[in-house]
């Protein structure tokens, strides 16, 4: 029996939408970053607009390499969520359709070795990359506060707002709960305990960490997609205020 | 022609893989038997896994005050004091050791605050009494005895079904079983056998069974030379789900008014207060099925023809976390939000307090070799069992089945034999209606049994109606001579249930004698015509025999207490209930 | 009231078959496995199927139900307005006889894994929070049909390598049971192949009970699996704190 699109499993998503609607946007999605990252790496040397600095290219050419700076950073990030158990899922199903959606036949390909061996055995991973990222998110963080802090004309600085310093604090807050969500971070913060209890009978901390991660691990997806998208945006935004397309918008 | 057929020699054979067969199994196997266990389904299907309140042991967890004695005291008094009283104690004093031999073995039961084994009310328990897990209690324990089952040396042979004892020289011999995957025969032979499947609740239109209940076990027993004992003692239980209709009788689990569900009629009315004001709805199963009954029939029913059952005052989050199943039930099945509305619920056939008589301490039956435990032996529950007395059962006594048969191959010599001629026999009658296309259709006589079984020995009786269904019973056994199964033996279960209605027949025909016999009220049995309870009918029990064919009905004395446990009900109150200044 | 429902099952065996329609009868509140069962009575004696308390309890009833894996006795048929009812069994696992599959190959996979292994003797003290975990995954009722969605087993035929998800979370069951101190570790990464699994959380959402089996269950294997081979550092530092 030939299974049409409306008889197979996963066929019709909650919104209604046919069963590969899904994996074509995740791999649209996932693409159109890509190769906007990579026009960040070849084709731009800069992220900086006065106070504001794209999380391209945080933390900054302090390190004095002029070429590709964007890679030296970008590199961490990138491999912190190819191996993200939540973007796996999305880029086996969108890019490698195994499965495409569930219940789906794949082409039978003689070999699937999931991942057990290269590349995908690198995913196991993932925790290095995640120490990584919070290093990263250190200096996004420093980065943020001094969008907050505007250069004076003539000298010193003060502090403000703009639309940009929100942006970068909306930008690196979700990239924070992306990262303390990770299910990497549950099981290091007290998934990997067998026990929850003290003799007592009291809660460890570990549970308490565990179970507050846990909640936030529930939305670890739409945190994926949100910080990739706020990721994204900022840099837009800002690189638009270097090619002076528009005008920084500052409230005080 | 001969049919070719696989032989399997064991010292002990198990048939049934509920909790009572398998809990019998470790047992044996831990005795160093070579020990086979079937089962008419999959590993872990049997209708043990339905149970969801909870297994009842007097662990005093929550409330220190109980002990054994508390629950020998509740379980004999909603026996209406009819229960084998040896049976009944060892029970109450060991269910607390099989219940935590779960939990050594990995099953994982709710907690108390202290981190023990939580327990929760139940009706008709004095104290706190139930061990739970939510309300799935039966898989855990099925689950659990799976997984110890894997761990010692037992064969199971799954989807199987055993269709007749063998007797060598009075001796209890083995089996003859077919794979309902191909129909192909195997011989079992042992020597010793024990009976643990289940009960007959199938016999019933409107039941929370599954369809294994349909009483094999009891009937091949019975046709070996075993005696059926209390038969006519069938439990409703007083909440099943009655609407929509696909979905009628299945069961709403009495947790729900373990953790504060009330019962009302149509005018609102906590009818309860009229039939038992003290313990309300949480008195003993009969009683409550019986105020419903009575409710309905004097036109305060519900739409449906139910009571309405109320839990909304827990809360959402209390209700989801203690009662998950009911809630996604109701809202699976019937589009109902337990959590925000009251919902009907109306008796429902549940248990069979009735089977085979054994012996109370090694489970043997009057057939020398055969033994017997679970849901199919009779004599532990009286005329009505306690919710969570089923669970607690099948562990006690499957435990003491399993040590019964390792004392008797110890104790007697040699191996039984089973006759090639009457193997071959066997094959052939069972073999009879496949592919058979004329003759009466095994869904059809289904149906007409539970019928019957509902218009003339349901929850309320009288002996007129009684008598019209034994002819009736006795008609449908004729017919039931020549049942057909067409199509093949692969899987067929058109041919399966040629067995199933025969066995029931056998064993209907036992319910509605010893219905007809014991002229008086008592548990579950409800005679319109004799309602009260009578002196004279609590010192016997009625006893079934197979002679020649026939179901002859005798009575038999009810075995006296020793004067220590008769001091218990001397207390004019459940003993403990002093120490823990609770109010009965 | 007496609406007519259509349905299209699969009739056949080992050798092969293909689906024959039925027309039944609608009663309210009626779910696939009592129009299957109205068949049984009425129409085709010798239908099978697998079933046992028609209560989502016992896990017998799985099957494919226009497409979805999913169990018989907890489908309604009024989800299907307007729709043939195509009755299907489980593409994973070899058929018997019509809606009947072997599923045999699961019961030898649990007879591989490792017993509970408690510390100590009961009566355990141990709290709600400790079990909470392990009951989710205990609710498990061994319907298969996670196993059967699973790409690995459905598609990949790995049954070799993979032990599929229903074996994960019995193994996530034991290990995180606060008192046990077997080790299944070796065998996770070994021959029960948890890396197959690339967390595509199908079988998450077949499980008619409702479990995270990829992000409480397989998920924190796998970190367990890294705790192990894929992080040192992290192993000394646990090492050193106990
Ligand atoms: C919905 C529901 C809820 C319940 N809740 C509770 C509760 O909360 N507490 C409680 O204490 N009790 C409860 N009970 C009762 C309890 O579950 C049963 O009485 C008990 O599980 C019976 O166990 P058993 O081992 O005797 O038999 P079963 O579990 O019925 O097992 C019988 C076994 O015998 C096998 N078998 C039958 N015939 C044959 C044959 N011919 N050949 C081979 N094998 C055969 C079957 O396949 C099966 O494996 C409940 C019952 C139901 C229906
Ligand atoms: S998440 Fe893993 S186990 Fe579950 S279906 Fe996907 S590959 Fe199979
Ligand atoms: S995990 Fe869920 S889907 Fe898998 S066997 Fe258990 S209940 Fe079924
Ligand atoms: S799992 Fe997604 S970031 Fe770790
Ligand atoms: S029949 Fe038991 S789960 Fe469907």
């Amino acid at each position: 029996m030939a299974q049409s699109a409306e008889t197979i499993h996963g066929s019709k998503s909650k919104s209604g939408a046919a069963w590969w609607v899904e994996p074509y946007l995740t791999v649209l999605a996932l693409g159109l970053f890509g190769v906007y990252s990579l026009w960040l790496v070849f084709f731009q040397h800069t992220g900086q607009f006065q106070n504001y600095l794209s999380p391209f290219f945080s933390p900054t050419e302090d390190w004095g390499i002029k070429v590709l700076p964007a890679l030296w950073v970008l590199w961490a990030p990138l491999l912190f969520r190819a191996t993200c158990y939540y973007y796996r899922k999305e880029i086996y199903r969108g890019f490698f359709h195994d499965p495409m959606a569930c219940g789906v036949p794949e082409s039978r390909r003689k070999f699937y070795f999931g991942e057990t061996r290269f590349p995908f055995i690198w995913t196991n991973l993932h925790r290095w990359f995640w120490y990584i990222a919070l290093v990263v998110l250190v200096f996004l963080w420093i980065d943020a506060v001094k969008a907050f802090i505007f250069p004076v004309a003539g000298g010193g600085s003060t502090f403000g707002v703009g639309l940009g310093s929100l942006i970068m604090l909306v930008n690196v807050s979700l990239l924070t709960m992306y990262s303390l969500s990770c299910h990497a971070f549950r099981h290091l913060v007290g998934g990997g305990s067998q026990k929850f209890s003290c003799a007592d009978g009291s809660p460890t901390t570990r549970y308490k960490l565990w179970n507050t991660v846990s909640r936030w691990n529930e939305k670890h997806g739409l945190f994926a997609w949100v910080s990739m998208f706020s990721v994204w945006f900022t840099d837009v935004y800002i690189r638009l205020l270097i090619y002076g397309v528009i005008h920084p918008v500052r409230f005080f | 022609m001969s049919e070719n057929f696989e032989r399997h020699a064991y010292d002990i054979l198990i048939i049934g893989s509920g909790g009572a067969g398998l809990r019998a199994a470790v047992a044996a196997a831990e005795g160093g038997a070579k020990v086979a266990v079937l089962g008419k389904s999959l590993l872990g299907k049997a209708h043990t896994v339905m149970a969801e309140g909870g297994v009842a042991a007097s662990l005093g967890n929550v409330d220190p005050a109980d002990g054994w004695e508390t629950h020998f005291y509740d379980t004999m008094r909603s026996g209406h004091f009819i229960n084998n009283y040896k049976m009944v104690e060892v029970f109450a004093k060991e269910a607390p050791d099989r219940v935590l031999e779960l939990e050594q073995w990995g099953a994982v039961f709710d907690r108390t605050p202290e981190g023990r084994i939580m327990q929760r009310p139940f009706g008709a328990h004095t104290f706190r009494r139930l061990a739970h897990v939510g309300d799935r209690t039966g898989m855990e324990i099925i689950r659990t005895m799976e997984q110890k089952i894997l761990t010692v040396n037992v064969d199971v042979f799954q989807e199987i079904t055993a269709t007749k004892l063998f007797i060598d020289n009075g001796r209890v011999a083995g089996t003859v079983a077919y794979y309902r995957e191909d129909g192909r025969f195997a011989l079992f032979t042992a020597k010793a056998v024990v009976i643990a499947t289940g009960g007959w609740g199938k016999a019933y239109k409107v039941t929370s069974n599954s369809w294994e209940s349909t009483g094999d076990g009891a009937a091949l027993a019975f046709r070996a030379g075993a005696e059926l004992v209390d038969m006519e003692m069938v439990q409703f239980h007083p909440t099943g789900m009655v609407w929509p209709p696909g979905v009628r009788g299945l069961l709403v689990t009495e947790g729900v008014r373990g953790e504060g569900g009330l019962l009302r009629n149509s005018e609102g009315e906590r009818f309860m207060e009229k039939y038992d004001p003290q313990r309300m709805e949480l008195s003993s199963r009969d009683v409550v099925a019986r105020s419903i009954y009575k409710e309905v029939q004097a036109g305060r029913g519900t739409p449906h023809g139910g009571a309405w059952l109320d839990i909304t005052h827990k809360g959402p989050e209390y209700i989801k976390r203690k009662l998950p199943g009911m809630y996604q039930q109701f809202m699976a099945l019937a589009d109902v939000d337990i959590t925000k509305t009251k919902f009907e619920v109306g008796p429902t056939i549940h248990y069979t307090m009735g089977g085979i008589k054994v012996d109370a301490l090694t489970c043997a039956t009057n057939v020398p070799g055969l033994f017997a435990a679970g849901e199919c032996a009779g004599g532990l529950h009286g005329a009505n069992r306690l919710g969570g007395n089923s669970l607690a059962d099948i562990l006690v006594f499957g435990k003491r089945a399993g040590d019964g048969a390792l004392e008797f191959i110890q104790g007697h010599e040699g191996t039984p034999k089973v006759e090639e001629a009457e193997v071959q026999a066997e094959i052939e009658r069972v073999l009879q209606p496949v592919g058979q296309e004329s003759g009466e259709n095994p869904y059809a006589l289904h149906e007409q049994l539970q019928e019957i079984m509902a218009n003339h020995a349901g929850i309320s009786r009288n002996g007129p109606e009684l008598e019209q269904g034994l002819q009736k019973m006795l008609e449908l056994k004729e017919r039931a001579k020549s049942m057909s199964a067409p199509g093949s033996r692969t899987f067929n279960p058109g041919w399966h249930s040629v067995h199933d209605v025969r066995n029931m027949i056998t064993l209907c025909e036992a319910i509605i004698r010893g219905a007809i016999e014991r002229k008086e009220s008592r548990g579950a049995q409800w005679r319109l015509d004799h309602p009260d309870e009578l002196e004279e009918y609590g010192k016997i029990n009625f006893v079934h025999k197979m002679e020649d064919g026939e179901v002859k009905t005798y009575t038999s004395p009810v075995a006296e207490m020793t004067a220590e446990l008769q001091e218990l009900f001397q207390l004019g109150a459940a003993p403990g209930i002093a120490k823990s200044g609770k109010k009965e | 009231m007496a609406e007519e429902i259509t349905l299209s099952v699969f009739r056949g065996d080992r050798s092969g078959g293909r689906e024959q329609e039925y027309k039944i009868p609608a009663v309210p509140g009626m779910v696939v496995l009592d129009a299957l069962h109205y068949i049984q009575a009425h129409q085709a004696p010798d239908l099978a199927v697998r079933w046992n308390c028609k209560a989502a309890h016992c896990g017998s009833c799985s099957a494919e139900i226009n497409g979805s894996a999913k169990l018989l006795c907890k489908t309604r048929v009024d989800d299907y307005t307007d729709e043939v009812i195509h009755v299907r069994p489980m593409h994973t696992f070899p058929v018997i006889k019509d809606l009947v599959t072997d599923v045999s190959w699961n019961y030898e996979k649990l007879r591989q894994i490792p017993a509970f292994q408690p510390a100590i003797k009961a009566p355990f003290t141990l709290h709600q929070r400790d079990v909470d975990r392990i009951q989710e995954f205990r609710k498990c009722i061994e319907c298969f049909l996670c196993q059967n969605i699973c790409h690995v087993l459905r598609d990949h035929s790995a049954k070799d390598a993979y032990w599929g998800p229903r074996m994960m979370i019995r193994m996530a069951e034991l290990q995180m049971h606060p008192l046990d101190t077997a080790d299944r570790i070796d065998l996770l990464k070994g021959s029960a192949g948890i890396g197959y699994c690339n967390i595509t959380k199908c079988c998450t959402v077949v499980c008619p009970q409702g479990i995270n089996i990829t992000d409480n269950g397989i998920i924190p294997l796998k970190e367990r699996v890294a705790d192990k081979y894929f992080d040192p550092l992290g192993g000394l530092v646990r090492k050193m704190h106990k």
